[in-house]
């Protein structure tokens, strides 16, 4: 496995895929904040990274799914998948050293944002009037998010040889599961199941740990989230030898 | 014997691509796998590499079961796959390095000088696979399977789209390797075979037609060439025999 993430993070690195991929999100998000008045901190008048927050999500739905399209897709389609799996490596060990090298590029793009974090944190009337403990919580239900994100990207480019419908099947689930749920939770048809249905979503989850309280329903709920959809990418995997 | 093939069958939905084939291949033999397009040449080779399974039937790699012992298996075969896959965006050395790692190879720096000689890529050793030429993407391949020392080598047209010198280069080094290892390779030309191999194995339409020494098939058949005796077997045109 090892052998396989250190590949595939080189991989990331002399493309152009990992370096493109943290500049667009810090330029994205830096002009969601600092320029654009709608969403911008300074013109919001209070010392809070919210809009931050609630932003990336949806950068993330469209960045993650570009991250992780080729990883298996790719690999079918140029044969060397073959390559792979004829060597003394598990299907387990190439799915999980994907994952973590796409979670590494993940979290590369949120380490600099911490900048955004100290400027608040300087900007404020009282100097350090920011709320520390949900900025904690919210980055981790960001690297949640984004773990969770990962596993369904790879999900999509396990299904076939061609990237863009990776691309797209990625982007859809991203959506359906972060906020799609939530929707169709306010259906009236639907009402008796309501609390189920925003339950399945990320949404709910990513909220409650954004208040800076970690509750371990809402790790299991990423845990089992990232297993389920590992295990369905290994089993797709796995279905050559069906 | 290092591989023992016995009754091995495989079906793709309703076409049966290999029927009921046995074979044995002892370590120090270069043997030949001969056949038609489609005759099921490469679905074999994909079986005994675990790459996908039989449909029935069984088969043993230096005395571990294909589907028991997949990981010992694995480790005991050196495989270039037909189309010879390979990471395009990867440096030469960075793709054999890779795979050094895979094989948890020790003192690989030194292993991946001596497999760069034998292949005789000197000179192109630090350039991407993807600008080399296909001569040398096919060296690559070929360093790539043999870096693990393994036991068994099993080369699916090894030296297809090679110039004649380089077709030279590479015969002398699979003969070479068959003086310690069990080697198979499955090509189309029939110098090749008279040139490297031992024992031919001749296939068609999954079934084996033909399984001597080289001499053997020729006192069998005298006067014919190799080519002639192929076209007879593989053409159901009946061939006057001793």
């Amino acid at each position: 496995m090892r052998a396989i993430l250190f590949k595939e993070i080189s991989g990331f690195f002399s493309s152009l895929v990992a370096y493109i991929t943290i500049a667009a999100f810090l330029i994205v998000t830096g002009l969601f904040l600092w320029v654009f008045p709608e969403s911008s901190i300074l013109e919001y008048g209070y010392a809070g990274l919210d809009s931050f927050f609630n932003i990336t999500p949806f950068i993330f739905m469209f960045l993650i799914p570009a991250i992780t399209m080729r990883s298996l897709a790719e690999e079918r389609k140029d044969g060397t998948f073959e390559l792979l799996a004829t060597r003394p490596v598990t299907d387990w060990d190439i799915v999980v050293g994907k994952f973590l090298a796409a979670i590494l590029i993940v979290v590369l793009t949120l380490i600099p944002t911490v900048i955004y974090y100290i400027s608040v944190y300087q900007l404020g009337v009282v100097k350090g009037n920011i709320d520390s403990g949900a900025v904690i919580g919210s980055y981790i239900g960001l690297f949640l998010l984004g773990s969770a994100f990962v596993s369904l990207g790879l999900f999509a480019s396990s299904l076939g040889k061609n990237q863009v419908i990776a691309f797209t099947i990625a982007v859809f689930l991203c959506f359906l599961f972060f906020s799609g749920f939530d929707s169709f939770s306010q259906l009236i048809s639907l009402q008796d199941i309501s609390g189920f249905l925003t339950g399945l979503g990320i949404n709910q989850h990513y909220q409650s740990i954004s208040r800076g309280v970690l509750d371990t329903r809402d790790l299991i709920y990423f845990l089992s989230f990232c297993m389920l959809f590992l295990l369905l990418t290994k089993t797709i995997l796995g279905a050559r030898k069906w | 014997m290092s591989i023992s093939v016995s009754n091995l069958s495989k079906d793709y939905g309703q076409q049966r691509a290999v029927n009921e084939i046995s074979f044995e291949a002892a370590a120090g033999e270069v043997l030949g796998f001969l056949g038609p397009n489609g005759a099921g040449k490469s679905t074999t080779m994909k079986i005994l590499t675990g790459f996908i399974p039989q449909t029935s039937g069984k088969a043993l790699v230096c005395g571990f079961d294909i589907n028991e012992d997949l990981h010992d298996v694995k480790k005991s075969i050196g495989y270039l796959p037909e189309h010879n896959p390979l990471y395009s965006e990867m440096y030469v050395k960075e793709a054999l390095n890779f795979i050094c790692d895979v094989h948890k190879i020790p003192n690989k720096n030194h292993r991946i000088e001596e497999v760069i000689e034998l292949t005789g890529l000197g000179e192109e050793q630090f350039k991407k696979i993807g600008t080399l030429s296909k001569g040398y993407r096919q060296r690559v391949g070929l360093a790539q399977a043999i870096l693990p020392d393994p036991k068994v080598l099993i080369l699916d047209e090894p030296t297809s789209g090679l110039d004649p010198n380089q077709v030279v280069g590479i015969r002398s080094l699979i003969r070479n390797l068959g003086k310690t290892k069990t080697v198979i390779i499955s090509t189309h030309i029939m110098q090749e075979v008279e040139a490297v191999c031992d024992r031919v194995i001749i296939i068609n339409m999954g079934s084996i037609v033909a399984d001597k020494r080289i001499e053997e098939l020729k006192d069998q058949y005298p006067g014919k060439s190799l080519e002639e005796i192929f076209i007879g077997l593989t053409n159901g045109r009946p061939l006057a025999s001793r």
